[in-house]
């Protein structure tokens, strides 16, 4: 056997299921979303750019994910950096591992049962109940754009936090202690050495985050009471309820585009940062 | 708690089952107690529906049956009773809609053996050659005479029958009653009025085209079924003007109402009598400019993987005892003669379950073509991404 049947073989399986998972999907998506919607619902073959000309429907969802999917990946970053900070550079060895462990119990349960205890919590005998106690009356939490972006960090935080935490406990505290011996006070050592070193991780935590809120469904259903309307929530609609697979199947296409439009733009940022780091590392 | 050895006695029995469905005791308490999971014999004996059928002993209908339904629509411990008596599990999907069920459908390998369709989609299943003409010397229980044409017409297409009735009801609202200042709410006008004023943020509308946009259309006296475009367009601008005022836009408004975050939702007859049953101050309410009245119907799609047991259970369900059963837990009216002379006398008169005649002749049946009309299912995808 040579070293290239070798590869192709090993290759084989993550190929086969790129093909059928990913390549065909998106082939039957974009096919689709040239055609029509039949009499009854579903889809008729036509080449027509019709769903793409009735897109300005849906700006209403396409605004909010847009809105809603870069503040919650936003929000998200800011919680969980000095979290995994302080468990990667400040937390004793002792308690480290419990930590972690604490930051990973919530995935043990299902989102959907963890988003249903947060419909309770900021519902009218909730939170708002606690605060009507201290004198603040009628505040209105559930079903608005806050209760949704409070479920989304709250369910994609460990996904933020892990990255950022194993790109920190890489870092050799041996820079930190030089960049001190050279003069740099804490906050400019922090600005100069730890926050580049930790990039990469930063970088893999907001892709994981932004990428899945693109595409968020559940937890705008849930917290958002069919009113927080994302992308997704349209498509679910198009394709269960009036059965239009092949307007669907356009607001589905247009997701992935601006998607990979969106990453691309970003992993271009990263990557520019990242060759500034070059100037700061001592190595 | 029964700790000895002794089989239960039925009292105890209806006892623990009523507790059970009140929810104040869990499936394992429950099953515990009654001793359900070793004492088929024991139990039969307590509850006549529960006897074992000749049509399950017949053949085996294999381990397990898919069933889709709605929410709040059947009592679990009739499930049980099935499993107990044939075998069979039974596999519960709820929708909130019908459009989803035919989408499901549509798609194609649903593994569903029963689902429970409404009235105004039979014909487009059968157009669609989605459902099968339904082998009737598999349901013996089925007693054609014994039901109210109304709500049975609609199972039979071209003279075959498809479908036959489960139960029939109203869509009206709920409104609670503490934050009305006595005024008497009556009608779709002051649904949605009092949304965009007193009610602001605590009204809910149903997720489903055919109610939310048929109720806005009462609201200016057009037909609750009315495809016409000029009508719809009145629909969409009143909806749109309620949106930022509603609370939220679910078929799933019991919760919302219990705790009292929404005061008012649009809502079916079951609901409305469930929460009426826990909370005196939740009234059921039919708009007197009209609005829904509709029929369920259990139904068999074409290949459905375990096609007897499907068959085993629509038959059982509509055992009258069973579905007496079945009434008193979900307070949907059932138009069977069989099982109506099997209920007490104040669950027949009941105002939520048996609306006054003139409310009712308001009412109008769906029709088919509001489950397929293109305007109507974009109308409500507009109004929800607005």
């Amino acid at each position: 056997m040579t070293q290239r049947t070798r590869n192709l073989l090993l290759l084989a399986p993550a190929g086969t299921w790129f093909l059928v998972m990913l390549i065909v999907p998106l082939t039957v998506v974009l096919v689709f979303s040239f055609g029509e919607r039949g009499a009854s619902g579903g889809y008729v073959p036509a080449f027509t750019l019709e769903q793409y000309a009735n897109l300005p429907a849906r700006w209403a969802a396409f605004k909010n994910t847009l809105i809603l999917a870069p503040v919650g990946t936003l929000a998200a970053l800011v919680i969980a950096y000095p979290l995994a900070y302080y468990l990667a550079v400040l937390a004793s060895p002792k308690w480290k591992t419990m930590l972690l462990v604490l930051v990973i119990v919530p995935f043990w349960t299902s989102i959907l049962i963890r988003s249903y205890a947060w419909i309770f919590l900021l519902g009218g005998r909730g939170i708002p109940a606690l605060l009507a106690m201290i004198g603040i009356e009628d505040v209105r939490l559930i079903n608005t754009p806050f209760a949704v972006l409070v479920g989304i960090v709250y369910g994609y935080l460990p996904l933020m936090v892990f990255p950022i935490f194993v790109s920190l406990d890489r870092l050799d505290k041996r820079l930190l202690e030089a960049s001190s011996d050279l003069g740099a006070t804490r906050i400019r050592t922090f600005l100069q050495v730890t926050l580049p070193l930790s990039l990469p991780g930063i970088a893999t935590g907001s892709l994981l985050v932004f990428i899945l809120l693109m595409g968020e469904y559940l937890i705008p259903a849930l917290l958002g009471g069919g009113k927080v309307f994302f992308v997704g929530n349209a498509l679910v609609d198009l394709f269960l309820q009036s059965r239009n697979w092949a307007f669907g199947s356009a607001v589905a296409a247009t997701l992935v585009i601006i998607m990979l439009i969106s990453v691309t733009l970003y992993m271009r940022l990263i990557s520019k940062l990242g060759a500034q780091r070059e100037d700061v590392s001592l190595m | 708690m029964q700790r000895d050895d002794k089989p239960i006695t039925k009292k105890q029995f209806m006892e623990e089952l009523y507790r059970y469905k009140k929810g104040s005791v869990s499936r394992r308490h429950f099953l515990g107690v009654t001793g359900l999971g070793m004492a088929t014999a024991v139990m039969g004996a307590a509850v006549p529906g529960l006897r074992p059928r000749p049509a399950f002993a017949a053949g085996d209908i294999g381990d397990r049956v898919v069933l889709a339904t709605w929410p709040n629509y059947h009592d679990p411990a009739n499930f049980e009773a099935f499993t107990e008596a044939t075998g069979a599990y039974v596999q519960v999907n709820v929708f909130g809609s019908n459009e989803e069920m035919l989408a499901k459908l549509q798609a194609g390998a649903t593994g569903w053996d029963v689902f429970v369709p409404t009235n105004y989609t039979i014909t487009t299943y059968v157009g669609e050659d989605l459902i099968e003409p339904l082998d009737t010397s598999l349901i013996p229980n089925y007693d054609p005479k014994a039901y109210d044409s109304r709500f049975s017409d609609a199972g039979s297409v071209d003279g075959k029958l498809y479908a036959v009735p489960k139960d029939w009801g109203t869509t009206g609202f709920v409104v609670n009653t503490k934050h009305t200042n006595g005024v008497k709410v009556d009608s779709w006008k002051q649904f949605f009025d009092m949304t965009k004023n007193e009610f602001s943020g605590r009204t809910m509308v149903h997720d489903y085209q055919l109610t939310t946009i048929g109720n806005a259309l009462k609201y200016f006296g057009y037909s609750f079924n009315s495809v016409d475009e000029k009508e719809l367009a009145d629909a969409e601008k009143l909806l749109i003007e309620c949106k930022p005022h509603l609370f939220a836009i679910s078929s799933d408004y019991q919760p919302s109402i219990r705790n009292g975050d929404a005061w008012m939702s649009m809502a079916w007859t079951g609901d409305g009598k469930q929460l009426n049953n826990d909370m005196p101050e939740i009234a059921y309410v039919l708009g007197k400019e009209g609005g829904e009245i509709w029929s369920d119907y259990y139904a068999v799609p074409k290949g459905a993987p375990h096609r007897a047991a499907g068959y085993a259970l629509i038959n059982f369900l509509l055992d009258p005892q069973v579905n007496a059963k079945e009434v008193l837990a979900h307070g949907y009216p059932s138009a069977d003669a069989h099982t109506n002379a099997l209920l007490p006398e104040e669950l027949l008169n009941d105002p939520i379950l048996y609306p006054a005649q003139e409310l009712l002749n308001a009412l109008e049946f769906g029709a088919a073509v509001t489950l397929t009309d293109p305007n109507r299912a974009e109308l409500m995808a507009r109004f929800k991404s607005a």
